[in-house]
């Protein structure tokens, strides 16, 4: 049985099935809205707050999911099959993903994040 | 014999969130080999052209991620050295010695956690099992490989990238302590001296151990496993999307090490990599370096960018 699946962020809207994960039906109807990390439930890039709706969920790294936000419904896509209509917010590492893309182009986001340590002596 | 001190990675530690589908991956797919379970539930595994016990542990965990990564060296007088040099750099912290047979067919281990965070071994004994190559006894008249190989089959496995923030404590103590020569180096345009990325050699690979600076700690980026050619690695593609694995990149090429690679993901969402290629390093090989506004093809060559995934998905 399909189920919509709202990404409140961008409006975005896409069908999936009870036994597909939500990231995997995003990417299945080549969807975009929702960061696309591991898709294996480790890196968090994908994590939503689930606003709407019923779903199954299958275990998730600890690393990126407290247990609290577990039960609060803030999950990662990769890990829940929607039971009813969805309506997820993204967030968590999204944020972080799109400084890392912006400052991709410019400077990697190396000299504005990572001198906190001291250069390398010269040789 | 040449090739000291500290020979070569000997084994990675790895978290997985379920052990069942991280073993058809890790066996079925990539083609280790099971060569023992132990007490505590973690599954030790080799790579088929490796001669010692295990070079892969698994454990079921909460948590993704690398738990430690271990380094074999040439003698037990050799470990006592090191650890002691170790102690000494005031470089690393929680230090402590694992007893022989904590692992299975393993001697004792010098534990110690580096400047990026991360958790790293010395060894100087595992049993050797052999690659099971040998026709009229173990290395005896050997085949070039054996019968029984399971899907990507990958030989051995070479190396981690490690993610961390304190990257030019973890080089001080890889190049000064242990030994370890570094091959290649990602450094600022802007900051000529300032590292971001470091591939460090103990022997005759393009890398042993890899660390790029992030502002974490502790934290793994990949874990690769060698093929022997170019043709292989299409070949695991072949194999990586006919079993739906989660695929990074590729196949495609790093600029770095010139390796030819598949990124991919475990069942966990541990990154794995396959590559052939790359060089011989030795240790009066001059540094190559990459600025970082030429990290794209430093890192993927083809396509001269990085991908999304590159700096930001990691365990």
């Amino acid at each position: 049985m399909k189920h919509t699946v709202t990404i409140e962020n961008t409006g975005e809207t896409f069908r999936c099935d009870e036994e597909t994960n939500v990231l995997l039906g995003m990417e299945q109807l080549c969807r975009k809205g929702i960061p696309v990390g591991c898709r294996n439930g480790g890196c968090g890039v994908c994590k939503v707050q689930v606003k709407k709706g019923q779903y199954a969920k299958r275990k998730m790294s600890r690393g990126v999911v407290s247990a609290e936000e577990e039960a609060s419904g803030c999950v990662l896509a990769c890990k829940i099959f929607p039971q009813s209509d969805l309506e997820v917010e993204v967030v968590g590492k999204m944020a972080r993903a799109i400084v890392a893309q912006q400052s991709a182009s410019s400077d990697f986001g190396f000299t504005t994040t990572m001198k906190t340590n001291k250069p390398v002596e010269e040789k | 014999m040449a090739l000291t001190g500290v020979l070569r990675p000997g084994h990675v530690a790895l978290r997985v969130l379920e052990m069942e589908p991280a073993l058809k991956h890790y066996r079925d797919v990539l083609g280790l080999i099971e060569v023992a379970r132990d007490d505590k539930n973690r599954v030790f595994l080799k790579a088929w052209d490796e001669h010692d016990h295990h070079s892969v542990v698994l454990r079921e965990a909460d948590e993704a991620g690398m738990d430690y990564m271990g380094w074999k060296v040439d003698s037990p007088a050799t470990l006592k050295k090191l650890a002691a040099d170790v102690e000494q750099s005031g470089l690393a912290t929680e230090m402590s010695w694992i007893p022989a047979g904590e692992h299975p067919a393993t001697g004792e281990r010098f534990r110690f956690t580096i400047p990026t965070g991360h958790v790293m071994e010395l060894f100087a004994e595992k049993a050797i099992v052999g690659n099971n190559c040998g026709t009229d006894g173990q290395d005896i008249n050997p085949d070039p490989w054996p019968d029984g190989l399971k899907g990507i089959a990958a030989t051995r496995f070479d190396h981690c990238l490690l993610y961390g923030d304190d990257l030019d404590g973890s080089v001080k103590l890889f190049t000064e302590v242990l030994g370890f020569g570094i091959a290649e180096q990602v450094m600022l345009a802007g900051d000529k001296k300032f590292m971001i990325g470091a591939f460090l050699s103990c022997s005759n690979k393009a890398h042993d151990v890899a660390f790029i600076r992030q502002p974490v700690k502790g934290k793994f980026h990949h874990a690769s496993f060698e093929l022997r050619s170019w043709e292989q690695v299409l070949r695991a593609g072949d194999i990586l999307s006919r079993t739906k694995t989660s695929i990074d990149i590729g196949p495609t090429r790093h600029g770095i090490t010139r390796g030819e690679t598949i990124y991919f993901f475990d069942p966990s969402g541990n990154r794995n990599e396959v590559f052939s290629g790359g060089y011989i390093y030795y240790p009066d090989k001059p540094v190559i370096t990459w600025y970082d506004e030429s990290l794209g093809p430093a890192i993927f060559y083809h396509d001269r960018k990085l991908n999304e995934a590159f700096l930001s998905v990691f365990t």
